[in-house]
């Protein structure tokens, strides 16, 4: 019987398994700390392109006016429907509050503030998000895995300013405009609650109103409003434009897009105001 | 506007010079590499693509017809090597420049690639608005010849959704065709369509060449469509050009993998 031959030695020794934990840990540790970084690098990429290109012709108004009809004429019903509740919740609230200490003829000031400075922008821009931003997303993120954004580059079309551009430009008009739209309701819905069932002074309600919400408060939360509308239509079309794998990953792209518009609103709000009011940042 | 774009895309374009024209080839590939992390798919890619003939590129699955084609329209940049289409090196333009020059190229895509938000019409109708200042009346017209051409003039109105594959093809066709680019570009043209179809779009092919003198890259691995439509083929094999030439050429090539390829494929190229 032939000996066998003898097997060749093995050059390289098998990382032990605690080597291989160590590895794997310190890369998840490293993408954990690096990838909110990626993530801000790409999304300013993606601005800067969109400002490049937005003052670029050709400009396409058709595009913008469906864009705007699409976030602003689209969220009308939401937005009114969320306004309504949550300025009738406020009115609850408050009410129930002041009276402990015989305050309550302070709560139309009180809500039209909350409501000019905070509640109005950030709500709309969630509601936005939910609705306008997720479809956006999605609509991109199909064109990405379907070659439809790869058509638009071999046609000699740069698809930021054709897909990106006219959408941020719409978030920018139209997320104020919806602030505006949720600020009234969100002031009728508080007046309803606390005048006709909770009984207060629709005098004394308006009066105070009037008396402490002034432009500057309104004008606060409209430039906040502009603000949320560049990033939350930013961070759909970012997602929705690099989306890849097919459906799932425009899937997970949507998720994605919502989970870090509703952070990016709530950060950016305490930023934005930090700065109108110069206090609170470092 | 579309004026002021069109000029732009004028003043952008390098003048071409007047030799080119002349060239019996049109694009020249040379030593093109591509990677992805330390995945190498083209490896030193060379090829010519001559001027108003049918080219092919085949090969097996996952062999890097698709990314060969992607530099070559610059979706992608190669990592290194020259793509140089009438003198010009593609690989390195940039900008505005790259921009205008995509115009050379048409592309009709594996899956077709319509915008589904748009009917067929519009589809098609889409790459003369934004590029020409034709009236309403001439796109029209232009469009609804390139479609009927095609056989899909009946379908002008509908969405790409409510289209078979075959006839999503076609319209693909019309839009790549419609501004009249020197090259067309085809993924996969005859994936996944059944034979009568398969036949049409090949016939296409062959029209566009002898009809508009365009220059036609196929990529395929269907060899029926080889041999019914080939001037020229190459066959690319694990992201090298394994052999090139007239379809005689590659039949008696004495690469193995090439052999093998044209043997399991049980067409006769002859």
């Amino acid at each position: 019987m032939p000996e066998a031959a003898p097997t060749a030695p093995a050059t390289t020794e098998e990382p032990s398994k605690l080597r291989v934990a160590a590895r794997e840990l310190g890369r998840w540790f490293a993408t954990l700390v690096l990838s909110p970084f990626v993530e801000l690098g790409a999304l300013s990429r993606l601005f800067g392109q969109t400002l490049f290109w937005g003052i670029r012709p050709p400009y396409r108004a058709r595009l913008f006016v469906e864009s705007m009809e699409f976030i602003g004429i689209g969220s009308i019903f939401l937005v009114s429907l969320t306004a309504m509740f949550v300025g009738g919740v406020l009115a609850l609230q408050l009410v129930d509050g002041f009276r402990d200490f015989g305050a309550e003829n302070q709560t139309g000031a009180v809500i039209g503030l909350a409501l000019a400075r905070e509640v109005g922008p950030v709500f709309t821009a969630l509601m936005v998000t939910s609705r306008a931003g997720s479809a956006m997303t999605t609509e991109l993120g199909s064109m990405r895995v379907t070659n439809q954004i790869d058509a638009l580059v071999t046609m000699a079309i740069e698809p930021v300013q054709y897909l990106v551009v006219p959408r941020v430009l719409a978030g920018l008009v139209m997320v104020p405009v919806l602030t505006m739209l949720f600020n009234v309701v969100g002031v009728f819905g508080a007046f309803f609650v606390a005048v006709s069932l909770l009984g207060l002074d629709p005098g004394v309600f308006m009066d105070r109103l009037r008396w402490l919400v002034d432009w500057d408060d309104v004008s606060q939360g409209l430039i906040k409003a502009m603000v949320f509308g560049v990033a939350v239509t930013l961070i759909a079309c970012r997602h929705g434009f690099f989306a890849e794998g097919g459906a799932a990953g425009v899937g997970r792209a949507t998720n994605r897009a919502v989970v870090q518009s509703a952070i990016a609103i709530l950060m950016l709000d305490y930023f934005v105001t930090g700065i109108i009011l110069g206090e609170g940042l470092f | 506007m579309k004026l002021f774009r069109a000029n732009l895309m004028r003043l952008t374009q390098p003048p071409l010079p007047a030799q080119v024209k002349d060239d019996p080839i049109h694009v020249r590939i040379r030593d093109v590499n591509k990677s992805y992390g330390s995945h190498h798919v083209l490896k030193g890619v060379s090829l010519d693509i001559h001027r108003g003939k049918t080219n092919l590129i085949i090969g097996p699955s996952g062999s890097g017809k698709t990314v060969l084609m992607r530099q070559l329209i610059r979706l992608e940049k190669p990592d290194s090597g020259e793509l140089n289409v009438n003198g010009l090196d593609f690989a390195k333009l940039e900008g505005l420049t790259l921009a205008s020059m995509r115009r050379t190229f048409g592309m009709v895509f594996q899956m077709s690639a319509l915008f589904d938000s748009m009917t067929v019409f519009d589809n098609v109708a889409f790459p003369l608005r934004e590029h020409t200042d034709m009236s309403r009346k001439e796109i029209a017209e232009r469009v609804m010849e390139k479609l009927a051409g095609l056989g899909v003039a009946g379908a002008a109105q509908q969405l790409p959704a409510h289209l078979s594959g075959g006839m999503q093809k076609r319209v693909a066709v019309a839009r790549a065709m419609i501004l009249e680019s020197e090259i067309l570009i085809y993924d996969e043209p005859t994936t996944g369509l059944d034979p009568i179809t398969t036949e049409m779009v090949d016939d296409l092919i062959v029209e566009a060449e002898e009809m508009f003198g365009v220059t036609s890259i196929v990529i395929s691995h269907d060899m029926a469509s080889v041999a019914r439509i080939a001037d020229y083929l190459s066959f690319l094999h694990l992201g090298e050009i394994a052999a090139t030439g007239t379809r005689h050429e590659l039949l008696h090539s004495d690469h193995p993998a090439t052999k093998e390829f044209v043997r399991a494929s049980r067409v006769n190229l002859d």
